[in-house]
């Protein structure tokens, strides 16, 4: 059992698809491809490349895709300059927005509960960059990044956390249920599990009105062994529903660990009949070819389960210090080999896009945005409290109904 | 509330309208494809119309004999829910069925016979027995646009999707900030039937009423069965449809002329000025038997069909319980927590001055439905209850 934990644990430091590698494989295989792709790079142009060149270049995906009833995609990937620095932009603003909403839990601007996303940002970010906006996502509690990625604003996500009625949702949803009409994106939805038979309508009206897009339905490791999500898989398999099922394996379901509550923890294989492909969570790159070749494989054979191996560092939510189930070594070693945000950092230096200067201006800038919006936020008023009642039904009460005579009635109610 | 009153006088004068001093027996479902004011003397031949309305409940729907031509066409209920749902589907092409057997079985009470052929099988859409995911399946679409009629098989089946139904149907709205409306019709038959057991004869009336954002109508007759389908399938709401088990065999005559009932609105049945009966479903036409028994014994009770179980028609039910100051509730849910509980709440905070004594409610016994056929008749209320009830309030026994 001791000797199962141990390997388990040094997976999570590895995130090797095979079972066999040991915790200094990644990084090793960040500087193979470094040089690599710096030798190619030399070979075709002989100069760096600018931050905003979108001239493409492959990039190796170090840690292999595991695939089931698949053949899975190639494990190098297409990127440009531009869309690095893009990458390590916007996670990098999920990552501040994450912490700042960390300080303001403590400082009680925001109440209730607050699952934050730091860790997985290369989930989010690797998904938008294989879809479009007329692909919808939903997910479950841990939405503030997804919002940003569909097209909210960090101001928006504070608003709304705070409470206050310049939030995306009028302040009336809160951290769980944050939602983007214009992004299709559909929450933020607080009970486990239940976003995953809503992804399968949202598939379902894809299917309906003919439209070439995909819907993702994100849980997490924790909602795996909700029944709902297995109805939901056979009704996609069964109906050729263009959904895509994401796994985010952080590998705890609140304070347990994965193996405590999975009897079969290879999320990837759990649709069965469903065809499934593992993806390194925390590999911007990985995350983005993987969706890409699922988007494609939804449009054309149907639904597929993608689990994404990805780590949280903080706790379940704010009431959960994160430290009672799992070490304070295993976060930051985590943090140390695997963090998404290095990754992309460590290859634009390696390819010389940009200096370390530029990053570091990149960082000041990101964090400024972030304050900005806090502090934005934190001057937006509360909703009147007439809003209460507002939105509860559409259109109010009172219908027209006409008789059979043809007049038009309004029925007025007190 | 004086131009509220102004503005209703029209639709009493279109549903129906009795002068003072008109026959005893009033108006029933069957007088409604007639829209003209009907006189005094009733003829024999509409007397038996009414009351094969009314016998309908126990026996399958025998064919009046009608000698006028008159206009409209004789539908049974279920025919009724079929008619508007088909015509909904026909004139929007968003609307499409979820549901078990709705598709190609045509559905197992027949309300969505032949549907499947006419629109293909992806607006009738057969699917597993899985009530959560295709329940919440049905959401996610309506969130997209799609008008989405999930119909539970038994309503009792709904428990397994309470959650996607009040957590997303009742509350999506309202957490979006206004962003998705989620314009779903959830409905099924529910109620006691006939030996169908405990878990088949539930009442889940009692169990949504809580949830905000959802709407409820209870439809009772083929008339109302259809215009409520219709104008559930237009609503951008999420609105769930009562139906009930032993129904759907009634036979009503019903305009040919396209018709939507309002949704928040209640029927008035019978005028009177004794008692105010509130009833839905079912139990409307026990109280209209009960109503035979006391118009011969002198009294003069007004039943309304309250149709809208959320919210609630105060406003006619007000009106009413200003003229009779008594008022009863007679329903099929059990006495605790259920419609009759939350309605007489809402009398006694709204109408607390007008009423003479306190408002009576039956309701159904806070048991499980047995089988076995007497158990199950003692369950429910029976004519012969609501007849000594109201005698006794008339009285002032109680």
């Amino acid at each position: 059992m001791a000797m199962a934990m141990a390997r388990w644990r040094q997976r999570l430091l590895s995130s090797a698809c095979s079972s066999s590698s040991s915790s200094a494989a990644a990084p090793q295989a960040l500087l193979r491809l470094a040089s690599s792709a710096l030798s190619r790079q030399s070979s075709s142009r002989g100069f760096a490349a600018a931050p905003d060149d979108t001239t493409p270049f492959v990039v190796d995906i170090p840690v292999p895709y595991a695939g089931h009833r698949c053949d899975p995609p190639e494990q190098r990937v297409e990127t440009s300059a531009k869309e690095l620095v893009d990458f390590f932009k916007v996670m990098y603003v999920m990552r501040r927005m994450e912490i700042a909403a960390d300080s303001l839990y403590k400082a009680k601007f925001i109440r209730g509960f607050c699952h934050l996303y730091d860790g997985q940002e290369a989930v989010c970010v690797g998904m938008e960059a294989a879809l479009t906006k007329e692909d919808a996502i939903i997910t479950a509690y841990r939405d503030h990044c997804t919002h940003i990625g569909r097209g909210g604003t960090v101001l928006e996500v504070m608003a709304e956390l705070m409470g206050r009625k310049s939030g995306c949702s009028l302040g009336k949803g809160g951290s769980m249920h944050m939602y983007n009409k214009e992004g299709n994106f559909y929450g933020g939805n607080g009970i486990v599990g239940a976003q995953t038979a809503l992804g399968a309508g949202l598939a379902f009206a894809q299917k309906y009105n003919k439209q070439n897009a995909v819907s993702l339905a994100l849980y997490g490791d924790g909602a795996a062994n909700q029944g709902q999500l297995f109805e939901a898989m056979n009704i996609s398999a069964l109906w050729d529903l263009p959904v895509i099922f994401v796994c985010e394996n952080n590998h705890y379901g609140m304070g347990t660990a994965e193996w405590r509550s999975a009897k079969s923890p290879e999320y990837y294989k759990r649709g069965d009949y469903v065809p499934g492909l593992k993806i390194d969570g925390m590999d911007v790159l990985a995350v983005k070819q993987g969706v890409r070749f699922a988007k494609e494989h939804a449009l054309t054979k149907g639904p597929i389960v993608l689990e994404m191996d990805t780590y949280r560092y903080h706790g379940h939510s704010m009431s959960d210090p994160g430290s009672t189930y799992r070490t304070r070594e295993e976060i930051s070693g985590v943090r140390q080999e695997r963090d998404p945000i290095e990754r992309v950092r460590k290859l634009l230096l390696a390819k010389e896009i940009v200096t370390v200067a530029d990053l570091k201006n990149l960082e000041k800038q990101a964090k400024a945005e972030v304050d900005e919006a806090v502090n934005q936020a934190k001057e937006g008023g509360q909703p009147e409290t007439h809003e209460l009642f507002t939105h509860v039904h559409v259109k109010g009460l009172k219908q027209l109904a006409y008789g059979p005579d043809r007049k038009e009635v309004i029925v007025p109610l007190p | 509330m004086a131009a509220a009153g102004a503005a209703l006088a029209p639709i009493i004068e279109n549903r129906l309208l009795l002068p003072p001093n008109a026959g005893r027996i009033r108006c029933s479902s069957s007088a409604r494809g007639a829209l003209v004011v009907r006189g005094a003397a009733l003829s024999e031949e509409s007397r038996k119309n009414r009351s094969s309305a009314l016998k309908a409940v126990a026996v399958k729907g025998e064919a009046p004999n009608l000698t006028t031509a008159k206009s409209g066409h004789e539908i049974l209920l279920f025919d009724a829910l079929r008619e508007g749902l088909e015509e909904e589907m026909a004139r929007d092409p968003t609307v499409c069925v979820i549901g078990e057997d709705v598709g190609h079985y045509g559905g197992s009470y027949k309300v969505t016979k032949g549907l499947a052929e006419k629109f293909g099988d992806l607006r009738v859409l057969d699917t597993p027995i899985c009530e959560n995911s295709f329940t919440g399946m049905g959401i996610g679409a309506a969130m997209t646009g799609l008008r989405t009629v999930v119909e539970g098989m038994n309503m009792g089946f709904l428990l397994l999707a309470y959650n996607q139904i009040s957590n997303n149907a009742g509350m999506l709205h309202y957490t979006s900030g206004g962003q998705f409306k989620i314009p779903i019709v959830i409905r099924g038959p529910g109620g006691v039937g006939k030996q169908l057991g405990a878990e088949h004869s539930q009442r889940l009336e009692s169990y949504f009423q809580s949830v905000p954002g959802l709407q409820m109508v209870a439809c009772s007759t083929p008339y109302n069965a259809k215009g409520l389908m219709k104008a559930a399938i237009r609503s951008d709401n999420p609105v769930i449809l009562y139906e009930h088990v032993l129904l759907y065999n009634l036979k009503e005559r019903i305009p040919d002329e396209e018709y939507v009932l309002c949704l928040e609105e209640a029927e008035l049945v019978r005028p009177g000025k004794d008692v105010t009966i509130l009833t839905y479903s079912r139990m409307r036409h026990f109280v209209l038997q009960a109503a035979k028994t006391l118009v011969e014994r002198g009294y003069d009770p007004e039943i309304i069909d309250i149709r809208s179980l959320k919210p609630f028609d105060l406003f006619t039910i007000g009106n009413s319980i200003k003229k009779t100051h008594k008022v009863l509730i007679v329903e099929e849910c059990m006495r605790t927590g259920g419609i009759g509980a939350s309605l007489r709440a809402a009398i006694v905070d709204n109408f607390w001055d007008f009423l003479d004594g306190r408002p009576e409610c039956l309701s159904s016994q806070d048991v499980p439905t047995p089988y076995a056929a007497t158990l199950e008749d003692a369950t429910v209320v029976q004519p012969a209850q609501i007849v000594v009830k109201v005698e006794q309030m008339c009285q002032g026994l109680v």
